[in-house]
Formats: structure tokens, C-alpha cells, sequence
């Protein structure tokens, strides 16, 4: 072992420090398969001050590291290289403290996202954010990207629901933000760490807002003849006021891979796209006068059925069906990239069209599963990425997908992070000085950039900046810009 | 008004007074006073943020100290400075787009005309910030003051989807965007929302709106403070969906006992129920205000709140809202307080010294509720901060992020790393 494998063994024993090659391979990928980075040691704290030792070990020795949660990440966020270190925190897994008084829970980074709603559900309360990986995915990376979900519609994403956190900074100092209450102690500093993609340090202690759970749900299934009628539907919703729960659309492309599976959901096979509502809330005459609404506004921009889910079981079955599409979409190739942008809800029909357009072009197949009404794309390229010509064309399809999306007042990822893979498509959204400012605040918290290099701001494309001055070892006269 | 900037010459040690270099820069109308008189300065209102910036450059190129306000209502106008900026002119409603929800603002426009604006098209800002009418958006935004309405609709930055700053050596700076979900870069946009000013200036936000409310009503209940707190806990049982429910003192209400409001805003049928719901959950005690008297009493516990010369709030648990009233009550002379208890959030205003609010927040401190100095003349800002009673560690964070933002020290704010032990 090295000396480093070593000084990290003292503090979380040998076991949980992976230093052999096929060891380190498990973790050179997350969710995309277009990047593949072996890290140099994966360490795996098990407690909270391991993770706090583990930091100042690696401060101590200068050595950049990434920390990981599951690793479902879709933005090569989470993947290190070269001499740094990844920093595993699925053992750091335990539900500090639920308390439903407060509609609150703390909890460690490690907690996977579905159980900590699985164990506030008997308080009848849940953790509103719902990523489809939800049932892997943890609350720390969570929050680190700052996750949405089908549900974000109406509850919001995860900076809505984080209240406090507890960080570890690049340097081990440990520091608290924000308050129980939510009112932060100074500028929002938790809200700036939410999303920071793990450039600002690591959480240690996360306190979430828990959300009642509602007392009347209905589920509708609209399907169509055409995508834009769909996109026109969403758009007359959004329009109307009424705000559902969650507002899902699929493509042709994904119900068959679906209604292929085992996740079989009954989706009618022949639609051009499908559209999964719900309407939640407190009053059922409240609850079902939205529905009424709904199904109208479906039916007048061309839903060709609508049905209502009958029971709890069949409200599950069809959100099986969502949940599950792109396990199912698996069926259709080898790899799968899923791609994440947003666009305004008005210019849905016109984007999908041009999506579609893309990928014929090119000769790929798109299946497009998203969240429609926050306007959140996720057109999905099925490829095989053993055959670099094709996997070439994805990536111009991806690249002419994010300048279509921005074109239409939109911006390049909704919930799925920058990480690598997005960092080339930076530059068309903020200008040399927006980016120089991120890179300033990364550097107030991460005065040496060793916590995840080289993620989020391409740093080439940074303006210099005098607000760096001081934060860097070199002065801010030198040349930043290579 | 055109008194010759000879004070303003002699203060900048005989170079080009910031009077005449902004006329020069700017143009004539751009310089709304000389500043003649002593202590003060020249009142600079750029027309875009190009301007902005050209003023916040040169300001931190000569070493000029930059007072930012809006149109002056909110913030007593008293620190020293060397130039005043105000964003009055930054008065464009870019684009308003019903279908899609969203706006673009510029930070100068006031509150109350963006609601109008918005309310020919159908849409609507969920925010009912405190202060009077003529307050900026940008205001609003920089002090992050949410009103009752933070019950339904969240803090003020759960409106913001996107902002632009221009930062205290003149760049602009932009976040976020004009989409729902945005995950492209750092979240810079909530260090702005309640930064008071410490890290640039905000000069345009993109608006998330929601559609006008078809039905709106206020319900009041008066009281004493104990009976309303049990009022709540039946309340809180029936899971209503109010916009607001605020919890006023009698000082503010102007009435002899403390009053309940609670105001249901959205659909018909969503309102209807929740009222019934509400009826009996109250034992029918509680009465709707007319249509015509549920706006002019919101508006005048708006602007009620920021009449006296401090306003501070404080974040803490709901559980804690009867302990944190019974402190401001005990510690703080005047009890105009406005509170929205299930957020646990409170606003007190009065008169207070420096030393008694900073013993205020110590006090808090101990409950994990946070005291933000929302607006106060300059010396009790000087001395108390907007900010205090950091943890450990955020104080250096607040510091350097200070330098990033405005390096030269330019931009005149209540707003230090140091305000630690409040």
C-alpha cells in the first residue's frame, strides 16, 4: 500500500480503503456511460468523524478527491482521476433524528432517498424530491446536484427542502449552515451549496423539510396522435393555473420499451406519447375540480383517451411504467446517454419536434421520458458504445440537442448537473464573467480546487477576475487563462 | 440641484469630481443631484446595466465608497458614501409570458406596478414584501423580506429563477435563467436574495408567477395571544392550504386584542373548501373581511411594519414562535410584531439600540433562531450588522466571498465576516 492508503486505513481500517485495480474499476462510471475515470483510492468512511478525518488527511497531504454517493449520477459528476482520491459515503447511512412536530428530519449523506420516506411515511409525512433512481440514490448526492424529480413540480426540487446543513470543508474545517427554521445564519450559504456539485466540500449532516402526505390523489393517463398535441396539452395546463403534482410525458419510442418490459404498464402502444398527471392536496372537492379541469384542457388540445387511475394499485402500475423507463429502455441497446435539458413550457411542441428532427438526421433513436411540466427534457440516445462512430454521432446529436434547447430560452441541465460531460456546453449559456464569478465563490470555499477538479466551470473560459486575488496560490496578474 | 460638485472635487483630492465624471459618462439626466452640500454625494441613476456597470467600474477604479438604493423607501439613505446609486431607472418590464409563467424585471421596478402590470395578463407574484408600495423588486430581492404570503408561496427566492448582479468592480454577473428547473452552474442567485447588497447589485431578475388567483378571501379573528395560539393548533389539524396566516400584534392591527388573518387564495372550489374547513375549525368564530377591506389590510400591516425606524426578523421553529414573541416583547420596547407562525417566522419594528438588539440576538442565538437586521439607520446597522451570531466558520466564508464579489471594498453594506459575535 501507499503511504496515503495507509494514513487512510488508520483512520477507517484497511477494508474500507479499495487501492486494487479491479477494486478501483467498480467506481470508473456513474450513470452515463460516455466517461470512464479510475480514481488513484477509494476510501470509505464509515462515521461521520471518519469522514472528517479522512478530509484532513487529504488536506494534510494535498490530494484532490471526489466524493460519491450510489453513483447514479448522469454527469460524470462523481468520477475521479489521476491522483485523487474518491471519497464513498454510502456508509454514512444513518436517519439521525425524524421529527414530525417540525416536519423535519437530519440525516447522514449516505441515506438513500426512498428510505427516508419509507420512514417517515408513518408520521404521514414524506421527502417531497423523487429522483427516478430514488430507490439507490442518496439524500448527500441529492443534494449535491440538487435533484428534482417528477414530483418537483408542485413541491420543488431539493434546495426547496433543504434547511441546514453540516459541511466539511476541502481544508476539514467543519461548519454549519442555515438553522432548523430555515432562516440562514448570514447570506443563504445553504442555498449556494446546494447544487454545488460537491466543489464546495462534503455534507456531513443534512436537515431536510418533510412534507405531509396528501390526503387525495388522482392519476390520469392522456394519450396522443402526435407529440406536439401532448406538448400543447402540458402548455394549456401549465397555462391554466392549476398546478399538478407531477406532469410526466413519454414518447412512442419509450411506452413500447416499457410496455415491453416487466414494467409492463398498459400504456396504449400505438400513442405517439402519453402524458402521466397527477393532482393531489387536502380537499377532495378541491382535488377532483382540478381533475375536471385537467381531463377538459387534455381533451381539447387532442388526448385521444384519458383515464383515471381506479385504485392505488393501478396509480402504482402506471407510475411503474415512468419510474422504470429507462431500466426498460435498456431493452433497446447496449448504453443508453440520458440527456437533461429545460426549455419554457411554451416551447415544448416546437423542441420535441426539432429533437426529432436531431436524431433522424443522425440515425439514432431518441426516446424522450420527462418531467413536461417544469419543461425538464430528457431525450435519451440509445447507442452502443463499443462503435466510436457511433458513439461520435451521439455526442453531436447531444451537442446539437443542448444549442436547440438554449435557442429557445432554454438552459443545458435541469437536474442532472454539469459534472464533465456538460462542462463543454457552459460557455453558451454564462459569459466569461459569470463564470470567473462561480469560480471566485468556489474558491472563498475551496481556496486550492481539491474537492471534485475539474467539474462544473471550464476554467478556460473564466474571465480573469479580481475578486480571485488572494484565494489562489498564484496572483491574480498571472495568467489564469491557459 | 446643479450646485457645482466643488465639495465633491475637493473630496476626491482634486481629481474630476464623481459629479462631473458621471455626467460625463452618463449624461445629464443620469445625475439626479450635485450633492453639493456636505455629506452628500452625488445621486448617480443609470438607465441599463451597461450603465451600472460603467458606474460601479469607475466607483471602484477611483476608490469611490457606493451607496445602492432603489427608490429610497426601505433603508434610511445616512451611510457615508462617495456616490448614491439608485436603480429607479432600471424600470423595464422586459417580458411577461402568462403561458409560460415566467417574467423579466428590471430590479427598479416597484413592487405594486409589477403587480398591476402582471394582473393585465392574467399572472401574478406571490410576494407581499413589507414597506410601502413604491419598494423595488430589487429591494425586495436584496433583503429577501417575504411577507405573510411566504406561508403559501415560499421565501422570496422560491420566485427567482434566474438574476443578474453587477458586482462592486463593475462586471456583470448573471444565474440561473428564465426556466423552471436549473441546475447549470452554481446557484449564485441565492447568495444575492438577502445579501443586502454585500455582493453586487441586483439589476434584473427572471420571474416564476403564478396564475392571478380566482378567488381570494381573508378571514380575522381577534383575540388574545394565547386564545390564537390554540385557534392555530385546531387550524393547523384541519391541513388547510392558506396563502397567509399571520399572526399580528395589536399595535400593528391598531385594534385592542392580537389578530389571526388568514387569507385562502386560488381556485373557487379550493378556496370554498378550505373556508368551510376553516369555519369549523374556528367554531365559527372567524369572520371574512369584505372584499373591498382584505387588500387596504394586508397593505396596511405592510406598511405598518417598516414605520418605525428598526425592522428586524427572526427564522425560527414554529414550536418556538410564543417564546421568540415573548422575547422580542420583553427585550424590545415597541411590539408592532407580524408573525407567520406556522414558518416560525416573525417581524418585530420599534426603536432599539445597538447593544439591546445585539443582546437580542445573542439571545436567539440560544434557540437557534436567527435575527436579520432588516433595515435600521446606519449607526445601529454599523454596529449590529444585517448578519451576527455566525457559526463557526461562516464568518471567513462570508468574508471572502465579500472580496470575490467586491474587491475593492466599494459597495456600502451592513454586511461583514466580522459581524460574528453580533
Amino acid at each position: 500500500m501507499t503511504p496515503l492508503a495507509d494514513r487512510l486505513s488508520a483512520v477507517v481500517g484497511a477494508r474500507h480503503v479499495r487501492a486494487a485495480a479491479a477494486a478501483r474499476a467498480t467506481y470508473a462510471t456513474d450513470g452515463l456511460p460516455t466517461h470512464r475515470r479510475v480514481p488513484r483510492l477509494v476510501v470509505l468512511p464509515g462515521t461521520r468523524e471518519e469522514l472528517i478525518a479522512v478530509v484532513r488527511v487529504l488536506a494534510d497531504a494535498g490530494v484532490p478527491f471526489v466524493p460519491r454517493g450510489a453513483g447514479t449520477g448522469l454527469s460524470g459528476g462523481a468520477l475521479a482521476d489521476g491522483d485523487a482520491v474518491l471519497v464513498v459515503l454510502t456508509r454514512l447511512d444513518r436517519i439521525l433524528r425524524i421529527d414530525p412536530r417540525h416536519r423535519l428530519a437530519v440525516v447522514e449523506p449516505g441515506v438513500v432517498n426512498a428510505r427516508l420516506s419509507a420512514a417517515t411515511a408513518p408520521y404521514g409525512l414524506h421527502y417531497a424530491p423523487d429522483p427516478s433512481s430514488q430507490t439507490a440514490c442518496t439524500i448527500g448526492g441529492n443534494v449535491a446536484e440538487n435533484a428534482g424529480g417528477p414530483h418537483c413540480l408542485k413541491y420543488g426540487v431539493t434546495t426547496n427542502h433543504v434547511l441546514a446543513l453540516e459541511v466539511v470543508l476541502a481544508d476539514g474545517r467543519v461548519t454549519t449552515l442555515g438553522s432548523p427554521g430555515g432562516e440562514p445564519w448570514g447570506p443563504d450559504l445553504v442555498g449556494l451549496f446546494v447544487g454545488s456539485e460537491g466543489n464546495f466540500g462534503i455534507t456531513t449532516r443534512i436537515t431536510v423539510r418533510l412534507v405531509p402526505a396528501p390526503r387525495v390523489v388522482r392519476t390520469l393517463l392522456a394519450d396522443f396522435g402526435s407529440l406536439r398535441a401532448a406538448g400543447s396539452a402540458v402548455s394549456a395546463v401549465i397555462a391554466s393555473g392549476v398546478v399538478p403534482a407531477a406532469l410526466e410525458m413519454m414518447d412512442r419510442s419509450c411506452i413500447r420499451a416499457v410496455e415491453d418490459s416487466v414494467y409492463a404498464a398498459g400504456y396504449p402502444r400505438d400513442a405517439a406519447a402519453v402524458l402521466l398527471v397527477e393532482l393531489d392536496g387536502m380537499a377532495e372537492p378541491a382535488v377532483e375540480a382540478e381533475r375536471s379541469a385537467v381531463v377538459n384542457l387534455l381533451q381539447a388540445h387532442g388526448a385521444r383517451t384519458v383515464r383515471s387511475a381506479a385504485d392505488a394499485r393501478d396509480r402504482e402500475r402506471l407510475w411503474q411504467g415512468r419510474k422504470k423507463a429507462f431500466g426498460a429502455m435498456g431493452r433497446l441497446s447496449r448504453d443508453l446517454v440520458v440527456q437533461d435539458a429545460v426549455v419554457p413550457r411554451s416551447a415544448l411542441p416546437d423542441v420535441l419536434e426539432a429533437i426529432a428532427g436531431i436524431a433522424a438526421r443522425a440515425g439514432l433513436v431518441v426516446s424522450n421520458v420527462f418531467h413536461a411540466g417544469d419543461g425538464n427534457l430528457h431525450p435519451n440516445i440509445s447507442f452502443d458504445a463499443t462503435d466510436p462512430d457511433l458513439t461520435a454521432r451521439v455526442e453531436a446529436a447531444s451537442a446539437e440537442i443542448m444549442a436547440a434547447c438554449i435557442a429557445a430560452g432554454g438552459t443545458i441541465t435541469g437536474e442532472h448537473g454539469v459534472g464533465v460531460d456538460k462542462l463543454r456546453y457552459m460557455s453558451l449559456v454564462f459569459d466569461a464573467d459569470s463564470l470567473a464569478a462561480m469560480r471566485g465563490v468556489r474558491l472563498a470555499f475551496d481556496p486550492d480546487e481539491r474537492v471534485n477538479p475539474g467539474k462544473v466551470i471550464p476554467v478556460h473560459a473564466c474571465r480573469e477576475w479580481a475578486g480571485w486575488t488572494d484565494r489562489r496560490a498564484a496572483p491574480a496578474s498571472a495568467p489564469a487563462v491557459p | 440641484m446643479d450646485r457645482p460638485a466643488g465639495r465633491a472635487r475637493q473630496r476626491t483630492g482634486g481629481a474630476v469630481s464623481a459629479f462631473d465624471r458621471f455626467r460625463a459618462l452618463l449624461g445629464r439626466e443620469a445625475v439626479l443631484d450635485a450633492g453639493g452640500e456636505p455629506g452628500r454625494p452625488p445621486r448617480v441613476a443609470p438607465d441599463s446595466v451597461d450603465a451600472v456597470a460603467l458606474v460601479l467600474g469607475t466607483a471602484h477604479e477611483e476608490g469611490w465608497r457606493v451607496r445602492v438604493e432603489g427608490a429610497g423607501t426601505w433603508m434610511p439613505g445616512d451611510p457615508p458614501a462617495d456616490v448614491v446609486l439608485t436603480t429607479r431607472r432600471l424600470d423595464r418590464i422586459a417580458a411577461v409570458a402568462p403561458e409560460d409563467l415566467t417574467a423579466t424585471v428590471d430590479a427598479g421596478v416597484p413592487l405594486d406596478a409589477l403587480r398591476e402590470r402582471l394582473a393585465e395578463r392574467g399572472a401574478w407574484i406571490a410576494l407581499d414584501a413589507p414597506g410601502q408600495a413604491a419598494r423595488t423588486l430589487g429591494s425586495v430581492i436584496a433583503t429577501a423580506t417575504a411577507g405573510p404570503l411566504r406561508q403559501g408561496f415560499g421565501p422570496v427566492r422560491d420566485h427567482l429563477l434566474g438574476l443578474s448582479v453587477v458586482t462592486g468592480d463593475g462586471r456583470v454577473v448573471t444565474s440561473g435563467g428564465r426556466v423552471m428547473k436549473n441546475v447549470a452552474g452554481y446557484d449564485l442567485g441565492k447568495l444575492h436574495t438577502g445579501g443586502f447588497g454585500a455582493f453586487g447589485v441586483v439589476v434584473s431578475a427572471h420571474l416564476r408567477l403564478r396564475t392571478l388567483p380566482r378567488a381570494d378571501a381573508t378571514f380575522v379573528l381577534e383575540a388574545g395571544r394565547d386564545a390564537l395560539m390554540g385557534v392555530l393548533d385546531d387550524v393547523r389539524a384541519a391541513a388547510l392550504q392558506p396563502a397567509a396566516v399571520e399572526l399580528v400584534s395589536p399595535a400593528l392591527a391598531d385594534r385592542p386584542a392580537w389578530v389571526l388573518a388568514i387569507r385562502l387564495a386560488g381556485a373557487p372550489e379550493l378556496v370554498a373548501a378550505d373556508e368551510t374547513a376553516l369555519r369549523a375549525a374556528t367554531g365559527g368564530r372567524i369572520t371574512a373581511l369584505a372584499p373591498g377591506a382584505a387588500a387596504p389590510f394586508w397593505r396596511g400591516l405592510a406598511v405598518g411594519i417598516a414605520a418605525p425606524p428598526v425592522t428586524v426578523r427572526v427564522g425560527g421553529l414554529p414550536s418556538g414562535i410564543d417564546t421568540v414573541i415573548d422575547l422580542l416583547q420583553h427585550q424590545l420596547d415597541d411590539i408592532r410584531i407580524s408573525a407567520s407562525p406556522e414558518c416560525g417566522a416573525v417581524r418585530w419594528a420599534g426603536d432599539a439600540a445597538a447593544d439591546r438588539l445585539r443582546h437580542v440576538r445573542r439571545a436567539l442565538a440560544a434557540l437557534e433562531a436567527p435575527l436579520t437586521l432588516e433595515r435600521a439607520p446606519w449607526p445601529v446597522r454599523r454596529m449590529v450588522g444585517h448578519f451576527g451570531a455566525y457559526r463557526e466558520g461562516v464568518g471567513p466564508l462570508v468574508e471572502s466571498l465579500r472580496r470575490t464579489f467586491d474587491p475593492g471594498g466599494r459597495l456600502v453594506t451592513g454586511v461583514s465576516g466580522a459581524a460574528g459575535d453580533g
